[in-house]
């Protein structure tokens, strides 16, 4: 499945000081997979694209903390 | 020569007093990786590099200093009430001591703005990779505040930010792809 957040899992010891995080993860954003920009990609409406941040909807990825409250969690 | 429009890029809300996200904003604001450093390297690149790429150099930088604006605002919005003691308490305090309220161009850890943020090469594609890298360097940054912060509004806004750098770091690929000539050439082997 395509997703813009990648995991992995690091090795934990049995001697870890803290709490083990078993999962990390990192961003992919959209841009990294479409080299050259095709044309007539879909366009936001221009009042969409101004709260967004881009008129391009291949390129929208908008980030949220996995700790805000309303977290919507990263789209993929 | 620049025409000034007298509102910012994306509208800045903070709804909770919360100084404490003032410290880590800074980074954005005169950090290695911030605004100011992003809109001086780009201004500053115009000059030495193909004509195709120049007006690029020239829209990206300029709309790095709406960022800037924005960042401000939101840093100023966050301290403009905080008494000494709530700077104390967001370790802001010798921030206070020396500024005051004032915005100043440092990074998170205090370190002063410096030239040497800004990467000069004069070839063209090592300088496009540098601007590539430092797209991706402030968008991680970007990221790492959001999830310090608890501040719906303000992240809305660090969203937007986000956003713009993904775009930019797109357009520095494809500055990349023009200076190479190959685009859409046909190639055969």
């Amino acid at each position: 499945m395509h997703t813009h957040l990648k995991t992995y899992h690091p090795y934990v010891s049995p001697f870890d000081p803290c709490k083990p995080m078993v999962e990390k993860t990192y961003s992919t954003p959209p841009h990294l997979y479409i080299g050259f920009q095709p044309p007539n990609l879909p366009q936001f409406s221009p009042m969409e694209a101004l709260r967004t941040g881009t008129l391009w909807k291949a390129f929208y990825d908008p980030w949220y903390s996995p700790y805000e409250k309303g977290n919507k969690g990263v789209p993929s | 020569m620049w025409i000034y429009e007298k509102k910012l890029q994306y509208p800045v809300r903070v709804s909770s007093c919360n100084p404490m996200l003032a410290k880590f904003l800074i980074e954005q604001y005169g950090g290695a990786d911030g605004e100011l450093a992003a809109a001086l390297r780009y201004l500053n690149q115009r000059y030495t590099i193909p004509d195709k790429v120049i007006g690029l150099l020239t829209d990206i930088g300029t709309e790095e200093f709406a960022h800037l604006e924005m960042i401000a605002t939101m840093v100023y919005k966050l301290t403009k009430d905080a008494t000494p003691e709530q700077m104390k308490a967001a370790g802001l305090d010798g921030h206070y001591a020396d500024h005051d309220k004032a915005l100043f161009y440092h990074n998170a850890a205090g370190v002063p703005f410096t030239a040497t943020y800004i990467q000069a090469k004069g070839d063209p594609i090592t300088d496009l990779y540098e601007d590539i890298a430092a797209e991706e360097k402030a968008r991680a940054t970007y990221q790492w505040i959001i999830n310090l912060s608890d501040d719906p509004d303000l992240n809305d806004g660090l969203r937007f930010l986000r956003e713009r750098e993904i775009i930019h770091s797109q357009r520095f690929r494809e500055a990349v792809e023009i200076l190479k000539e190959e685009q859409g050439k046909k190639t055969i082997f």
